[in-house]
C-alpha cells in the first residue's frame, strides 16, 4: 500500500480479509487469506496458497471467457495476498431482494448467461452464491471470489457448480428461488447449447439424489 | 413445597420419548418445564462389521421393555403420569425406526395419550440448546449417520452446509474398521483413532474436499486407507492426518455458516462431538468471530430419548400431535422440511 493511508478493512469473512485500499492511485482490494490456527501448518499454508494462485488464475481466465472479473494488481502467494481493482457496486444478493419482479427476472437471465460463458470456457467457479457478484454502477455483473474454483471438462464440476447456485438461492432468497433458478438456466442452456445444458441438467438431478435424506433417491 | 411456590401446569406435565433410529435404542422422560427426568439407553454391538438394520432392530425389540422401565424408574413416575409419547419418525434407518414407532403407537394407544412425532436431527438442536443455554446457534451435528452445518432462519433449520456423500463418524468408523482397530469398552472406533492421532507427527496429504459449503469424505477415506495399507504408513501418522484434513473441512464450512448468518453461538453435537481435536477447532472458530463455543454433554450429544422426549414436548405445546393412522416413519426426512413453530 506503499506510503498511502492506512487499509481499512471492509469485511471479515469466514476464508479471507478484505481491505480497501490503494495500489498507486487506484481504489483497491486487498483480499488476505489469514493464517488459519485451527489447523496445522502445513495443511494451512497448502490451502492458502493454492487458493491464491488458482483464484488470481481463474480471475484471469474469467476475462478470457467474457466474464467481467477485477483486475489483478498483485499477488503475493506466501502471504496469500490479492490486490485487485476495487468495484464500485452493490452485492447481486442485496439487489435481488428488492428488485422488482421484471428486474430480479432480467438479473437472473444474465446471471445464467455469465455462467453458461464460463462453462463454455471450462471454468468452474466453486462458489456460485448471489454474495459472490457485484452489480456495478453501469449494470454489469462482476464475478469474484474464485478460491474454490478449478478448470475442468467434466460434466460433474458444472453439474456441481449449478447446483451449488441452486442451494445458495433456496438459503437466501427462499420465496422466489425457483423462478430465479429457472431463468437463470433458461439463459446458461441458451449459451451452452441445449445439448450440453440437458446433460448438466440431469447431473444436477443427479448430485441431488446422491444427498441425504432425498426423497428422490431411489432406494 | 411452600405455599408461596407457584406451581405452573407444567410441573405435572411429562412426555416420554422413544429414539430408535440407528444402533441405539433409547427411552427419554421429559418434564414439560425442560427437566430430564430419565434418559436410558442400550446399545447394539455387531459381532463384525457396521450396522446390520434388521439385527439391529431385533436388537431394539428385545430390549425395549426393559430400556423402557428403566426410564420409568430412573423418573420415579408411573405410566399414567405421562402426558404424551413422543418418537423418532426419522431420518434413519427403516426397520430399526419402525420398531420404535411400533412401541410408541402402543404405548399411546394403550394409555390414550397422543403420540407425537419428531424429527432426529432437529432434537439434537433442541436438546443441546436446552443443556447448553445457546440459544440461536449455528449447529455442527457430526455423528455417524450425519454431518450437517443447520442454522433457524425464516421458520426452519435450514442446512448451510452438508457431507455430498458419506457422513464423518462413518468416515471415522470404516478407517479403523479397515485399519483392525478394535472398540474399546463401548467406544466407537473413532475414540480409539483420536488416540493415535494423539501420537502422530508427520501430516500427510491427502484429499481436502469443500465445495461450496458443502465437504465430500469418501475420497479421504480412501486415500487415508491406501496411505495405511499400500504405502505403509504408521498407523499414528495417517489417524493424525485423516482427522486433520476431515476436521478441518467440516471447521471451514462450519465458519462459513457462521460469518454468513453472523449468529453468535455455535453449537458442536452428535457422536463426533466427544471428540477433542474436533472441539478444540471449533473453539478457535468462535474465538475468531466473537461468538461463544458450546457442546452438548456426551450423553446428549449421542442417540438418546431424552432428545425426543424434550422436543416431544416443545411440539406438544404447539399442537403438533401425530394421529396413529399417519404415524409412519420418514426414513428420509430433512431437517429443513420440519416446521418449528416454538421458535420465534
Amino acid at each position: 500500500m506503499d506510503k498511502l493511508k492506512q487499509p481499512v478493512l471492509l469485511k471479515k469473512g469466514a476464508e479471507a480479509s478484505l481491505y480497501l485500499s490503494n495500489c498507486h492511485g487506484r481504489k483497491a482490494i486487498t483480499k488476505i487469506r489469514t493464517p488459519k490456527k485451527y489447523r496445522p501448518e502445513i495443511l494451512d499454508k497448502q490451502i492458502r496458497s493454492y487458493r491464491t494462485i488458482h483464484e488470481s488464475q481463474l480471475l484471469h481466465q474469467s476475462k478470457v471467457a467474457g466474464i467481467a472479473t477485477p483486475l489483478i494488481y498483485m499477488v503475493n502467494v506466501p502471504e496469500a495476498t490479492i490486490i485487485m481493482e476495487y468495484i464500485e457496486g452493490i452485492q447481486v444478493k442485496q439487489y435481488i431482494n428488492r428488485a422488482s419482479e421484471a428486474e430480479r427476472k432480467k438479473i437472473c437471465l444474465e446471471i445464467g448467461g455469465l455462467v453458461g460463458k464460463l462453462h463454455k470456457e471450462n471454468v468452474i467457479h466453486g462458489d456460485l452464491t448471489t454474495s459472490n457478484m457485484i452489480l456495478d454502477n453501469q449494470g454489469r455483473i462482476f464475478l469474484v471470489d474464485f478460491g474454490l474454483g478449478e478448470k475442468s471438462v467434466e460434466l460433474e464440476a458444472k453439474g456441481v457448480d449449478l447446483h451449488l447456485l441452486k442451494r445458495a438461492l433456496q438459503s437466501t432468497h427462499f420465496t422466489f428461488w425457483e423462478t430465479c433458478f429457472n431463468d437463470v438456466f433458461a439463459s446458461y442452456s441458451l449459451v451452452l447449447g441445449d445439448k450440453l445444458a440437458e446433460k448438466v441438467y440431469e447431473k444436477i438431478s443427479e448430485i441431488e439424489r446422491r444427498g441425504r435424506y432425498v426423497e428422490e433417491r431411489k432406494q | 413445597m411452600t405455599n408461596t411456590q407457584k406451581t405452573s401446569l407444567t410441573d405435572n406435565m411429562y412426555c416420554l420419548g422413544i429414539e430408535s433410529t440407528a444402533d441405539d435404542f433409547g427411552v427419554g422422560i421429559a418434564r414439560f418445564n425442560g427437566e430430564i427426568l430419565a434418559n436410558a439407553v442400550e446399545g447394539y454391538v455387531p459381532i463384525e462389521g457396521g450396522i446390520h438394520p434388521r439385527e439391529a432392530a431385533r436388537h431394539h425389540a428385545e430390549v425395549a421393555d426393559k430400556v423402557f422401565c428403566q426410564a420409568l424408574t430412573d423418573a420415579k413416575i408411573k405410566p399414567k403420569d405421562l402426558t404424551c409419547i413422543s418418537f423418532s419418525m426419522g431420518p434413519g434407518l427403516g426397520p430399526c425406526l419402525r420398531t420404535g414407532a411400533t412401541v410408541a403407537r402402543a404405548l399411546a394407544s394403550y394409555l390414550q395419550i397422543p403420540l407425537v412425532g419428531v424429527n432426529h436431527s432437529v432434537a439434537h438442536i433442541e436438546i443441546g440448546k436446552l443443556e447448553t443455554g445457546a440459544t440461536d446457534p449455528v449447529t455442527l451435528y457430526a455423528s455417524g449417520g450425519n454431518t450437517m452445518v443447520t442454522a433457524f432462519e425464516s421458520k426452519r433449520y435450514r442446512v448451510f452446509g452438508e457431507t455430498l456423500d458419506i457422513a464423518l463418524g462413518n468416515c471415522l468408523d470404516v478407517f479403523g474398521r479397515q485399519a483392525g482397530l478394535k472398540n474399546q469398552k463401548g467406544l466407537p472406533l473413532g475414540a480409539a483413532i483420536e488416540q493415535l492421532a494423539l501420537k502422530g507427527k508427520n501430516l500427510i496429504t491427502l484429499p481436502y474436499v469443500v465445495k461450496g459449503m458443502d465437504l465430500s469424505l469418501s475420497g479421504l477415506l480412501t486415500a487415508a486407507t491406501t496411505q495405511l495399507q499400500k504405502e505403509k504408513h504408521p498407523i499414528e501418522d495417517v489417524c493424525y492426518s485423516l482427522q486433520e484434513h476431515a476436521f478441518a473441512m467440516v471447521a471451514e464450512i462450519t465458519e462459513r455458516a457462521l460469518a454468513h448468518t453472523e449468529k453468535k453461538e455455535v453449537l458442536l453435537t452428535g457422536g463426533v462431538a466427544a471428540n477433542k481435536r474436533l472441539q478444540t477447532m471449533l473453539k478457535a472458530i468462535t474465538e475468531e468471530h466473537d461468538a461463544s463455543f458450546n457442546v452438548v454433554p456426551q450423553k446428549f450429544a449421542t442417540d438418546n430419548g431424552a432428545m425426543i422426549a424434550w422436543t416431544g414436548t416443545l411440539a406438544y405445546t404447539h399442537g403438533l400431535i401425530t394421529p396413529i393412522n399417519e404415524s409412519y416413519v420418514k426414513l428420509r426426512w430433512r431437517v429443513d422440511k420440519v416446521d418449528v413453530p416454538w421458535i420465534n
